[in-house]
């Protein structure tokens, strides 16, 4: 009796109903059939019998899967500290003027632009004989075959960095403009030159927005698949070959089971990751 | 006195000269970053003939290097034309887009607004741990969850059709966690305040909540634009027929050797995007810095 009418007061309180359809949206088409991913991760293909830690094993030894490894991992390292320094960079130097919207939207415009409109201009920039090599060879240079070659790489960082600047430089001068003019007055008076201030004042303050960049541009660095798989097709050059595009292979050749495996792989350390740096966040604040 | 009036002009001068030179270099990067949203602008107005012309090294096997004029040597809407009277499978293409899109966006926006004041406005047990939960699967790549999502719409029969990406996308969190961001910011004496007034939970939402929120609302709602737009995992999961195929999938495949045609398109396919952008740049801005900047 009690538990019932307890059931019926939470229903009348219109509060659930705020909450109740995207729990529901997100419990159907997310996380219920997440467990069934998970239950899938240990069954076999064929048959459906329970195998263990089967899928697993051939995952862990499967060549494209090392390799996706190594290149997604590779990409992140490269990509990120470089963007990181670059926008800030920027940011500083823009901190610095005044009137800054013309550049701001300059630099937020490859945000807007969808992937697969610029996907001509990079087929263009990027070919052996394309705009890039023109004019490396117009000013005395040696041509790179960047679809050919481990330069293939590049192609990546260049058009994630294209992409992912603007926003960046946004974030870095929002945490530059939040840290009081008072403290950078102090900090003058005191005799502080210009590096000084910024290493001792501006950019300790910067931590937090360093986490959320960190987080962020990490988390869109999968997207760069996008650009990879326009260009250069489900399977192109080594360098390039990321989790992302054996995902999508396993996918349509309906190897259902080595995916289920490494989608639950996938998502534990990318949960933990995210767990770890938010723990790291608070802690800062 | 009269040499620190000296050492200060001095200082305001070095101070002016070094800015310049801040804006000319951030200024060159400005237009490099720019050139491939150029070069696209131009390339749409040039003729076939031209383009293939500057291109051929790389349409054929001609030895050499591609060259592309900066500026039309004879500008012609040629592609454009072509585009507009000739190309039933882009307005089809476009058609499929806009829909995917809006749905999604009103989807989105019916959905997370309620739940995102939710979190903000009320408080209940497991609160804080179902939140981490969103902002966990918000920043999960589609790769994590391309499986669970094919196999429900497998199972209610909906992979192959354009709900197979607009379902999962109305069920993003990232929505909410933004529109939770700015309902934060709401004051809570205010909600107080409705409440002593006898106002029922459904009018405080729509008499405070919204009206105060809608910032991130809009913000939301760019952000969703210019994401949903441009798609490409998710269409190229689930869509097989190529009459249902977006943007996306179909500005690909239209090859260098319709080199006119393939700059209009892309252009035009570029345009709702860039116009969404300049309306909203504002909101985009706070949208992203809400993101990420802890009160």
């Amino acid at each position: 009796m009690k538990s019932l009418t307890k059931c019926r007061y939470i229903f009348r309180n219109k509060r659930i109903w705020f909450l109740l359809p995207s729990l529901l949206g997100v419990g159907v088409f997310v996380l219920i059939p997440f467990l069934d991913v998970v239950r899938r991760s240990f069954t076999g293909a064929v048959g459906g019998g329970f195998v263990g830690l089967k899928n697993y094993a051939v995952v862990f030894h499967n060549q494209a899967f090392l390799l996706a490894v190594k290149n997604t991992l590779r990409f992140v390292l490269a990509c990120l500290p470089l963007l990181i320094l670059l926008s800030l960079t920027a940011a500083v130097f823009l901190s610095r003027l005044d009137n800054i919207r013309i550049f701001k939207t300059m630099y937020l415009l490859p945000m807007a632009v969808p992937t697969a409109t610029v996907v001509l201009i990079w087929k263009l920039l990027f070919h052996k004989q394309g705009l890039l090599n023109s004019l490396a060879a117009g000013a005395g240079g040696r041509t790179v075959d960047f679809m050919g070659t481990d330069a293939a790489f590049w192609v990546l960082v260049i058009s994630y960095i294209w992409k992912n600047f603007g926003y960046t430089v946004v974030l870095w001068l929002a945490g530059i403009y939040s840290i009081p003019d008072s403290m950078l007055e102090a900090a003058r008076v005191d005799g502080a030159g210009e590096w000084t201030c910024f290493f001792k004042v501006v950019f300790p303050n910067l931590k937090p927005v360093l986490y959320t960049i960190t987080v962020f541009s990490f988390i869109n660095s999968f997207k760069v698949f996008r650009e990879a798989y326009l260009v250069a097709g489900s399977y192109p050059q080594e360098s390039m070959y990321l989790m992302q595009h054996l995902f999508n292979n396993w996918f349509l050749n309906l190897e259902l089971d080595k995916m289920a495996a490494g989608a639950v792989l996938m998502a534990i350390v990318l949960t933990a990751a995210i767990l770890g740096l938010s723990v790291l966040w608070e802690k800062e604040s | 006195m009269k040499h620190n009036d000296s050492h200060r002009m001095k200082r305001v001068e070095w101070k002016m000269k070094r800015n310049t030179v801040i804006k000319i270099i951030l200024g060159l990067v400005a237009v490099v970053i720019s050139l491939p949203v150029y070069l696209l602008l131009t390339g749409s107005l040039q003729s076939n003939v031209e383009l293939t012309q500057s291109l051929r090294p790389v349409l054929s096997d001609a030895a050499g290097m591609a060259g592309f004029h900066l500026l039309p040597n004879h500008p012609t809407l040629r592609g454009y034309v072509e585009l507009f009277f000739d190309k039933p499978e882009f307005y089809m293409a476009f058609f499929n887009t806009m829909k995917i899109v809006l749905l999604t966006l009103a989807g989105q926006l019916l959905i997370g607004v309620p739940a995102a004041w939710a979190f903000a406005a009320f408080t209940f047990r497991g609160r804080k741990l179902l939140f981490t939960l969103y902002i966990i699967l918000m920043l999960l790549p589609f790769q994590v969850t391309m499986l669970s999502s094919y196999l429900v719409l497998q199972k209610i029969s909906l992979t192959n059709t354009h709900w197979a990406v607009i379902l999962p996308g109305i069920c993003s969190t990232f929505p909410v966690f933004l529109m939770y961001r700015s309902f934060c910011a709401i004051p809570k004496g205010l909600l107080e305040a409705a409440v002593i007034d006898g106002a029922g939970e459904v009018q405080i939402f729509f008499r405070i909540g919204i009206p105060l929120g809608s910032g991130g609302i809009l913000s939301c709602f760019i952000l969703g634009f210019l994401e949903y737009y441009s798609l490409v995992e998710q269409p190229l999961a689930f869509l097989k027929d190529k009459s249902l195929w977006t943007l996306s999938l179909y500005l690909p495949e239209i090859g260098l050797a319709q080199a006119g045609y393939a700059f209009a398109a892309s252009m035009a396919a570029l345009a709702p995007a860039l116009f969404v952008f300049l309306f909203g740049q504002e909101y985009l801005e706070k949208g992203i810095i809400s993101s990420a900047i802890k009160e």
